[in-house]
């Protein structure tokens, strides 16, 4: 065990990307099951256009990570073992209303911002030499958090408006 | 996870294997830090209302320090339990503790919304071995990875 926040290799520095897209894949897959679940009715075009836009750009972001991924000579985690994995699960994790659905969709945001805040300072912090160029892959990551950023305040400004 | 948890974790566990309070020395030793370190930040959990710290006899866990660290250690738990699972990693405890800082509690959420847990954790965590006792039938440690 140990209480450092430092990434001392090419291999752990590619286990929290791949972490990075299952996080996107989860939300890529739960924003779809969200929308075949709920009926028309309770999904109005406003939430129906937030989940679909989440999905996609879950889908963006995980294609970005695979990208450096694939250049620390690590596998991906293909999107359809996640998808799989969604709805196996989702049955007992599912939200169980409309709100539920706006409050998972902020959730999955947020999670995803400080998750991305926690490995670039990680990222920071650590004297390793990477494979691949230190600036550029912060700067890819800082690039998702802030649309993750936008993506909380998207979910915020819904759920206030309404 | 931050480092607060981590050595509420770590506490508990000790207490758990003891009986008892946990020895400041025991628990610089567990997280390979300084016994200055761990003193420091004892001090701070302290003034959190998360433990209480005896001289002569060690920390102990308050109600509420007990509460979060067993949140810390179901985090921990699903973190094995994802390596496994998803990731298919088979050093998955060697993983699982160099990961354990950067996954905080909602990622650790997220991730359990994809894996098979079981409900008694995190009462399955075997201390000593630094495992969940039913990952641990499921995958027993290989003789190569025991002696390292």
């Amino acid at each position: 065990m140990s209480v450092t926040r430092q990434i001392r290799s090419d291999h752990q520095l590619a286990r929290l990307l791949q972490i990075g897209m299952v996080l996107e894949e989860v939300v890529e897959a739960r924003a779809a099951k969200h929308v075949q679940e709920l009926d028309d009715e309770a999904l109005d075009d406003e939430v129906r256009a937030l989940l679909e836009h989440a999905a996609e750009e879950s889908a963006d972001h995980r294609r970005r990570l695979e990208a450096l991924v694939a250049e620390l000579d690590a596998e991906s985690v293909p999107f359809d073992q996640i998808e799989a994995l969604v709805e196996a699960q989702y049955g007992q994790t599912k939200p169980e209303d409309f709100d539920g659905v706006l409050y998972d969709q902020l959730y999955n945001e947020e999670t995803a911002y400080k998750f991305y805040d926690d490995v670039i300072d990680a990222i920071e912090a650590s004297e390793a030499r990477f494979s691949i160029d230190r600036g550029r892959l912060v700067e890819t990551l800082a690039s998702i958090r802030e649309e993750e950023a936008d993506g909380v305040k998207e979910v915020t400004d819904l759920m206030e408006a309404r | 996870m931050n480092t607060a948890d981590q050595y509420l974790k770590a506490i508990y566990l000790i207490q758990e294997q003891e009986n008892g309070p946990a020895a400041t020395g025991r628990l610089a030793d567990a997280l390979d830090v300084s016994p200055a370190s761990a003193n420091e930040m004892i001090g701070k959990l302290e003034g959190r209302g998360l433990a209480d710290h005896e001289k002569y006899k060690g920390v102990s866990l308050t109600d509420e320090g007990i509460v979060r660290a067993r949140e810390a250690l179901r985090n921990y738990c699903i973190i094995e339990r994802f390596l496994v699972e998803v990731l298919e990693v088979e050093e998955f405890r060697v993983e699982a503790r160099q990961l354990e800082s950067v996954i905080d509690d909602n990622v650790a959420d997220r991730l359990d919304t994809i894996i098979d847990r079981e409900s008694e954790c995190p009462d399955c965590f075997d201390p000593e071995a630094d495992v969940c006792t039913l990952l641990e039938a499921e995958y027993p440690l290989a003789d190569s990875e025991a002696a390292d």
